[in-house]
């Protein structure tokens, strides 16, 4: 067990744990933070994989930006504790069926698979940094950078015209 | 190092249970986090496919999901706001018309 190792074990039980409590907690404020949680320890995931500039843009969007929205959005709403009628009964068994399917599935592929490496080669010093990340989205990705820039924009007129409310009757 | 099937695994198991959360969960908040949840799995096996194969491109494209997931919440959320104001109910399987 290298101190690697340790870090990777208490890192995922953790991301893990903070999932989980998202799926199972009643109050959906409850999810909100535990989601705030799960997005932290994926972002020092991120670090660990010398992604520092995708840390912090997980920080800043993902916990920041989004949560905010999120946390925002059931405060305005007021429905923070919802009662849970189920209308079809055999939903829940028949989700975790499906599930167990996919984790069954998935974990095969991954740890029998042939698509994996088994591990992970040393890095160049400066690998990931942002100065890298800038290079490659400025001269490579540049039309992508500017559709992205667009799509933000009609996504905000998008999200206006959407919850004004009608004037004179649309 | 951590070998790199440890991180694909745990990503392959927060898609799950973010698949879980949209398959069990009747609050539409919810479910959209744990849409969330997913994209960031799958977010995060990016990442280490980026480490492994030491080029950029895959971090990159990281980026580009976390934009794209930033406006889909805004529409969202913009969409849950606009239901909850017509129907005063954001019980998912309340959402079974078009008209609102």
């Amino acid at each position: 067990m290298t101190v690697n190792l340790i870090l990777f074990l208490v890192l995922a039980a953790a991301c893990i744990a903070t999932a989980l409590g998202m799926l199972v907690s009643r109050s959906a404020i409850y999810s909100a933070l535990f989601l705030v949680l799960n997005f932290g320890t994926v972002a020092i995931f991120y670090i660990i994989l010398n992604a520092p500039f995708i840390a912090m843009s997980q920080i800043t969007v993902y916990a920041g930006a989004i949560m905010v929205l999120f946390i925002f959005v059931i405060m305005l709403l007021g429905t923070d504790v919802l009662p849970q009628p189920q209308a079809l009964p055999w939903q829940r068994p028949a989700a975790i069926v499906l599930a167990a399917l996919l984790i069954v599935e998935a974990g095969y592929l991954v740890f029998f698979g042939s698509a994996t490496g088994p591990t992970i080669p040393q890095a160049v010093e400066s690998f990931g940094s942002p100065q890298d990340i800038g290079g490659a989205l400025f001269n490579q990705y540049l039309l992508p950078f500017e559709v992205t820039s667009v799509l933000l924009l009609i996504a905000m007129v998008g999200a206006i015209i959407l919850t004004q409310k009608d004037k004179g009757g649309r | 190092m951590v070998p790199i099937n440890f991180y694909i695994g745990l990503s392959a198991i927060l898609f799950t249970i973010g698949a879980l959360g949209v398959l069990v969960r009747r609050n539409p908040l919810v479910i959209f986090m744990s849409v969330e949840l997913m994209l960031n799995a799958s977010n995060l096996a990016l990442v280490a496919f980026t480490r492994v194969h030491n080029v950029l491109d895959g971090q990159i494209f990281v980026f580009f999901v976390m934009t794209v997931a930033a406006a889909e919440v805004a529409v969202g959320l913009a969409l849950i706001v606009t239901i909850f104001r017509t129907k005063h109910s954001i019980n998912i399987d309340e959402m079974n018309s078009l008209k609102g």
